[in-house]
């Protein structure tokens, strides 16, 4: 069983949310999704000032599996990208819910907070997959 | 001698096994309207001596005349090496293998090819080929419009002096993918695009496509171009053609910073004109856009023992393993005319194309001397030129074509069906094929006919 963090906030295509008093959230790859995935070669950030939409694709990890793309969880503004994923893409793999962290987003519409699923939720979410 | 494995009476047994009536029935899902009925003209069988004829019928067709037609497949030299060497056993088909790295002698052909390519383009990496120049245009354009992560409007800035045929194909490409065009128009008097021409507040786009030398044969200001594009956050293309590579700046030395992408049509570096193709299509790029481009990539690395080895790389962008995001559709390359083309530049060598672009300079330059000084000849534009030029005839240009046909002369491509404003209008040029009495054949053809019009 894969850690899952009780103070985040996650999404089903694996995207974990951190939510932060200045209302910007930190968005990552969940260790389920970087275990699925298996060891990241290259990680393309978004650009700073980027808009994105809700689940709109906004950043690209790249396995020796596969190239996946990140879907943002919420609406808002990229005020930060982590570009040291440029250099070390595995990070992602090492510390998926730290230093492995994709990209800072200023908020919105809280709203969109409220579909994303607390950690109970997605490890049912998990499960459910496996099955 | 039957092609094909299977005997009716195999089909038959599968047919039964899986419980369908006919082959037909395999394909009842698809809607009718979907289906393509027939091949119009094309028999359901012919023998080979049929065939055979046929296609000495048809490549007669393509007859032998005196050369002085360019408009973007070119008539130079091919050492007669180059096609023994390609159709050798070792070297001869027309696929990238499946398990390609099966294939170590494919792929490092391939490498090598990529490595001339890069060298001649000035940029850092180049695909294994695509299918010709139009279509690696469209493919540049759709990998500016993913690569350029500064702009939003998929805007692409396109002059009216890259080839006709390459802004209709890219059109065709890319429009329904949102994409817009908005058409530069060159300067009547150079042929060129005027950088003065250019906005100054021009609005997002994601690339500006510059032609080097642009359609008219005429040298473009690179350096301007580029730099305006760049500071206004557009990427640039470079269309080039890879003879003029030789002798004019590379793409990746255009201005401060260098073209992003530069893309071109290959065969002018070993491949026969016959009819039209098969040709090929190139493309290099900066190493920051590497992940954007289409098409295979081919790496050397180290096997377990650090010995030397090819082996695709970066194939999470294509198709296999990035499904319907993958950068392209394009899952293969022109493996047979990469070979030649390969070989080509391995025999000419960087000093070789230099010279071969030097006399076919010398050879437009003499061309075109020659014949603005026929009465009623006039050279349209100012520019200064690669290998080929644009004349004005005081005459029916049709007429006086088709009397030039009649003696086994071709004069040239015609511009007014392309381009209204440029009437009677010729683009001609000679390659180093052409010698000083070719020259001077077609100078005394055209000057007679146009004496006989008066």
């Amino acid at each position: 069983m894969s850690e899952i963090p009780g103070e985040l906030k996650y999404s089903k295509s694996h995207e974990w949310v951190q939510i932060n008093d200045d209302g910007t959230v930190l968005v990552g790859i969940t260790e389920h999704a970087q275990d699925l995935l298996g060891d990241m070669v290259y990680v393309e950030v978004p650009e700073v000032d980027h808009e994105v939409e809700v689940e709109e694709a906004c950043a690209v990890v790249e396995s020796v599996k596969a190239a996946s793309d990140i879907y943002s969880p919420v609406s808002g503004i990229v005020t930060e990208s982590n570009e040291a994923l440029t250099d070390s893409p595995e990070l992602v793999n090492s510390d998926p819910f730290g230093e492995g962290w994709i990209m800072r987003i200023k908020l919105a519409d809280r709203a969109d907070l409220d579909a994303l699923m607390d950690a109970a939720a997605y490890a049912e979410h998990i499960e459910s997959e496996d099955h | 001698m039957p092609y094909i494995p299977h005997t009716e009476e195999e089909v038959r047994q599968m047919l039964d096994t899986i419980g369908v009536q006919s082959i037909e029935d395999l394909f009842d899902e698809i809607p009718a309207s979907l289906r393509h009925k027939k091949l119009e003209g094309v028999p359901t069988q012919a023998t080979e001596m049929e065939v055979t004829r046929l296609m000495h019928e048809r490549a007669a067709k393509d007859g032998t005349p005196l050369c002085f037609m360019g408009a973007g497949a070119y008539d130079h030299h091919i050492p007669a090496a180059v096609w023994q060497i390609t159709t050798r056993g070792e070297f001869y088909t027309a696929y990238t293998p499946y398990q390609a790295e099966a294939s170590q002698g494919t792929l490092q052909l391939l490498y090598e090819y990529q490595t001339m390519m890069a060298n001649l383009n000035g940029l850092d990496v180049s695909n294994a080929s695509l299918y010709d120049g139009a279509s690696a245009l469209a493919e540049a354009i759709l990998m500016a419009v993913r690569a350029n992560r500064k702009s939003k409007s998929k805007r692409i800035l396109m002059p009216s002096n890259v080839h006709p045929n390459y802004r209709k194909t890219a059109e065709a490409i890319v429009s329904n993918q949102g994409i817009t065009f908005e058409v530069i128009e060159y300067d009547q008097a150079s042929g060129c695009i005027d950088p003065a021409s250019l906005p100054a507040e021009p609005g997002d786009f994601a690339a500006l496509i510059i032609p080097q030398p642009n359609f008219f044969g005429g040298v473009e200001d690179v350096n301007v171009l580029t730099d305006w594009a760049h500071e206004h956050k557009g990427l640039v293309i470079g269309v080039v053609n890879p003879i003029a590579l030789a002798v004019l700046s590379p793409p990746g030395d255009w201005g401060t910073s260098g073209a992003d992408i530069a893309c071109g049509e290959g065969q002018p570096l070993g491949i026969p004109m016959s009819s039209g193709g098969p040709f090929y299509g190139f493309m290099c790029c900066k190493q920051a856009y590497v992940r954007q481009m289409p098409g295979r990539i081919i790496g050397r690395t180290v096997d377990l023992e650090g010995k030397p080895g090819y082996t695709l790389t970066l194939q999470a962008r294509e198709q296999h393993i990035r499904r319907s995001k993958a950068t392209s559709n394009i899952c293969t390359n022109q493996g047979l005319m990469i070979t030649a083309s390969t070989i080509h530049m391995a025999l000419m060598g960087a000093e070789g194309l230099e010279r071969v672009a030097l006399v076919c300079h010398d050879n437009t330059r003499k061309l075109a001397e020659k014949l603005s000084a026929i009465a009623g000849v006039d050279m349209v534009f100012n520019s200064a030129y690669f290998h080929e030029v644009v004349i004005r005839l005081s005459a029916p240009l049709v007429e006086v074509m088709n009397a030039l046909y009649a003696q086994n002369l071709l004069p040239g491509f015609a511009l007014q069906d392309d381009y209204p404003e440029l009437e009677n209008c010729l683009l001609v040029c000679a390659t180093e094929m052409r010698t000083d009495s070719d020259i001077d054949t077609y100078v005394e053809r055209l000057q007679s006919i146009m004496e006989n019009m008066k």
